[in-house]
C-alpha cells in the first residue's frame, strides 16, 4: 500500500505546486521557550525601564524599585535564553566581533550590551540605596535604550524569509512595543499592592498597560488584515491557539485594570493577566512563524502570484508596443 | 579584513561604496562591493538539468571532498530521491520528479512523437545559490559568513557560534545548523579547490556536464545559448532560474536551466533577499520605539493630571 503510494507521480492536485509537499525553507532552529521567551522578556524589560525612569521623576519609589528589579531580571534572563539557544554558547562573544546594520541580531547584541549593564546598575543602586547619582544616570540610560530593546526583536524575526514574520514587518514593531508596554504595565500594577505604596503609586503603570494592550491589539489586527493568506497561521494551529489565549488574557487584564481600580485582588489578577497576555502573543507569533515556514504554500503561493502578475504586466506592455 | 585576506562584511564600508540601497539590492559585483581590490572574476555554477541523469555523483563527490557527515540513510518514497533536500549535511541534492507531461528527449531536446501521456522524469542537482545579495550573509551577526574574492559565500567554521539566524534568512532553504555540532554549514563552492585553480568536486564528478563551473559571465552566455537551442527544439517549458541580475537576489552565482516551474523542483518561484526591506524595518522599529517612549510619558502625565497623586 505505502509502496504503491510512493511510486505515484508526485504533484499534488492543490492550487500550488511543491516538491513532494516539502517546505521550501529550512525550519528555523530557534527553540521554545528560549526565543519566544527572549522576545517577551525584551519587551517587558524595555517597558519596565521606562516606568522606572518615570517613577523616579514623579517620586514613586515602590514602582521605581519594582520596575528596576523587573527590568534587570528580564534583561538577564533574556540574555541567558539567547546564549542558551546558541549552537555554540561558549562563542557568545563572537556576537561582538562586528557591528552590522543588516543583522538585527548584531544590532540587538550591542543594544543589550549597553542596556543590561545600565539596567543592572539602576536596579542595584535602587535596591541598596548606594550611589544615587550613578543610579539616576543608569536609570536614564536604561530608559533611553529600553524602547529599542523592546522594538528591535520585531526586526529580528521579520528580517527572515519566514512568510508570516517577514510580511508583517511594518506592524510587527508596534505589536512588540505595545506588548512590552502591556507586560511592564502589568508588572508595575503589582507594585501598588506592595507595602509602602502610596495612593496612585501604580497609576502610570495601569495607564501604560491599557495603552499597550490597545496598541498591540490594533497593530496585530492591522497586520493580519494586510498580509492576507500568509496570516493564516496566526489564527490556526499552535500559533493561533497562543494568539487567541493572548487576546483573551489581554481583554481580561485590560478590563480588570480599567474597571476595578480599588480592588487589590482585581489589580493583582489583571496585572498577572497582562503579563501572561504579552507572553502568549510572543509564543503565538513564534509558533505561527514556524508553521508558515513549514508549509510550502505560504512561500509558493504569494511568490507565484507576484511572478504571474509581473509576467502578465510585461506581456501587456509588449502587446501595447 | 582578517589576517589571511578574507573580507569580513560589516556593511559600513559597503554602504559607503554602494549606498544603502546598492549594498542591499540590485545588480552589482559582490566582490567589488566588498572592497576586494584586484579580484578574480565571479565564479559560479550553471546546472543544466536537461542533461542530468540523476547519478548523484555530485552528492557523493561533495561529501567525500568536504568530509560532510552522513545525513541519514532513509528511504523517503520520493522517486529516487532518498536525500530529501539541502541542509547542513547535504550540500548537493539531486531532486527526482515524476510527471505525466509530453516528454522531451533530454540529449537533443527533440520532442518525442505520440508521447503526450508518457511519464517524464525530471532530475536536478540543487546547491547553494551563492546569491549576489545573500540574506544569510547579511543576517550573520558574527561575520562568520563572508564574501570571497570569487563572489561566493562561505561560512568560517571557527567563527560561527550557531545562532541560527542564517537558517530562516535563506529564501531557498539551503543553509542549516548541524545538530550535534551546533554550527551552520553549507556549500562553499569548494573554496579550497577553486583557490587552487581546480573546479569544485561536484562539477568535476558530473559525467554529463550538467554541472558546469566557470566565470559567471561565461556561464550566463552558455546558458542563454542552451536555452535558445532547447526553445528552438520545441521544449517550451525550458527556463533559466537565478540567471537574471534583476531578480529579487540580483541573480544567483549558481543558477539553473529547468524544464518546469521552479516550485516543481522545490525552489521558490520569486525569492527576494529579506534585507531589501531592512531600511524600512529599522524605520518602523524606530517609530515604534519612539511611540513606546511617548506612551510612557503620556501614562505618567495622565496619572499626574488625573490628580491621583
Amino acid at each position: 500500500m505505502s509502496r504503491r503510494r510512493a511510486e505515484q507521480p508526485v504533484v499534488p492536485p492543490a492550487e500550488f505546486t511543491s516538491y513532494y509537499g516539502k517546505p521550501i525553507l529550512n525550519q528555523p532552529t530557534w527553540a521554545s521557550p528560549d526565543i519566544p521567551g527572549y522576545l517577551f522578556l525584551g519587551g517587558l524589560a524595555g517597558g519596565a525601564s521606562l516606568l522606572a525612569a518615570g517613577a523616579d521623576l514623579t517620586g514613586r519609589d515602590v514602582l521605581g524599585r519594582t520596575a528596576k528589579a523587573g527590568a534587570l531580571t528580564a534583561g538577564l534572563v533574556s540574555v541567558a535564553a539567547l546564549i542558551h539557544d546558541l549552537g555554540r554558547p561558549a562563542r557568545f562573544l563572537n556576537m561582538m566581533r562586528v557591528f552590522k546594520v543588516t543583522s538585527p541580531m548584531s544590532v540587538g547584541s550591542w543594544l543589550l550590551g549597553g542596556y543590561v549593564p545600565a539596567a543592572g546598575v539602576a536596579a542595584v543602586t535602587a535596591l541598596t540605596g548606594r550611589l544615587p547619582r550613578l543610579g539616576a544616570v543608569a536609570t536614564a540610560g536604561a530608559a533611553v535604550l529600553g524602547p529599542g530593546v523592546a522594538a528591535y526583536t520585531a526586526a529580528l524575526i521579520s528580517n527572515t524569509a519566514v512568510p508570516a514574520w517577514h510580511d508583517g514587518y511594518p506592524e510587527m514593531p508596534f505589536v512588540f512595543t505595545g506588548s512590552g508596554m502591556m507586560a511592564a504595565g502589568g508588572l508595575g500594577m503589582l507594585s501598588g499592592l506592595l507595602p509602602g505604596a502610596g495612593p496612585g503609586e501604580a497609576e502610570p503603570a495601569r495607564n501604560l498597560a491599557l495603552l499597550g494592550a490597545a496598541m498591540e491589539a490594533a497593530a496585530f489586527e492591522r497586520m493580519e488584515h494586510r498580509i492576507g493568506m500568509v496570516a493564516e497561521p496566526y489564527s490556526r494551529g499552535r500559533g493561533g491557539g497562543y494568539v487567541k489565549a493572548g487576546k483573551a488574557l489581554a481583554i481580561l487584564g485590560a478590563g480588570g485594570a480599567a474597571l476595578s481600580r480599588r480592588s487589590p485582588v482585581a489589580t493583582a489578577v489583571s496585572g498577572v493577566a497582562l503579563i501572561l497576555a504579552s507572553a502568549a502573543t510572543r509564543w503565538g507569533i513564534f509558533h505561527a512563524g514556524l508553521a508558515s515556514a513549514a508549509d510550502p504554500k505560504y512561500t509558493v503561493v504569494p511568490q507565484r502570484q507576484r511572478l504571474n502578475e509581473r509576467t502578465l504586466a510585461a506581456s501587456r506592455a509588449l502587446d501595447a508596443d | 579584513m582578517s589576517a589571511d585576506g578574507q573580507r569580513t562584511v560589516t556593511w559600513l564600508p559597503e554602504i559607503r561604496r554602494g549606498g544603502f540601497r546598492g549594498a542591499l539590492y540590485g545588480d552589482t559585483d559582490p566582490a567589488d562591493l566588498c572592497g576586494y581590490p584586484d579580484h578574480p572574476p565571479r565564479m559560479g555554477f550553471f546546472t543544466d538539468t536537461s542533461v542530468c541523469i540523476g547519478c548523484k555523483a555530485c552528492e557523493v563527490a561533495c561529501k567525500e571532498w568536504n568530509s560532510v557527515p552522513e545525513a541519514g540513510l532513509d528511504l523517503l518514497g520520493m522517486s529516487y530521491d532518498n536525500t530529501g533536500g539541502l541542509g547542513a549535511d547535504t550540500w548537493r541534492h539531486v531532486a527526482f520528479i515524476e510527471q505525466r507531461k509530453p516528454v522531451a528527449a533530454p540529449d537533443a531536446g527533440v520532442a518525442r512523437e505520440g508521447a503526450s501521456d508518457q511519464l517524464r522524469w525530471l532530475m536536478a542537482a540543487d546547491v547553494c545559490k551563492h546569491c549576489t545579495h545573500a540574506a544569510c550573509l547579511d543576517a550573520c551577526p558574527t561575520g562568520a559568513l563572508f564574501r570571497t574574492e570569487f563572489g561566493t559565500v562561505v561560512v568560517q567554521e571557527d567563527i560561527c557560534n550557531g545562532c541560527g539566524y542564517c537558517v530562516p534568512a535563506c529564501p531557498y532553504g539551503v543553509i542549516d545548523q548541524r545538530k550535534d555540532d551546533g554550527r551552520a554549514w553549507k556549500c562553499t563552492l569548494c573554496y579550497d579547490r577553486i583557490g587552487d585553480g581546480m573546479e569544485p568536486a561536484c562539477a568535476k564528478a558530473c559525467p554529463t556536464d550538467s554541472i558546469q563551473f566557470g566565470p559567471l559571465d561565461e556561464l550566463r552566455e552558455r546558458a542563454d545559448a542552451r536555452l535558445a537551442q532547447l526553445h528552438a527544439a520545441g521544449v517550451a517549458d525550458a527556463q533559466l532560474y537565478g540567471r537574471d541580475p534583476d531578480d529579487g537576489v540580483a541573480g544567483d552565482g549558481a543558477f539553473f536551466l529547468l524544464l518546469d516551474e521552479p516550485e516543481v523542483y522545490g525552489l521558490p518561484p520569486d525569492p527576494v533577499v529579506t534585507t531589501r526591506d531592512i531600511p524600512s524595518m529599522w524605520r518602523h522599529v524606530g517609530t515604534a520605539a519612539a511611540v513606546m517612549a511617548a506612551g510612557a510619558v503620556a501614562a505618567f502625565a495622565a496619572a499626574t493630571l488625573g490628580g491621583q497623586r
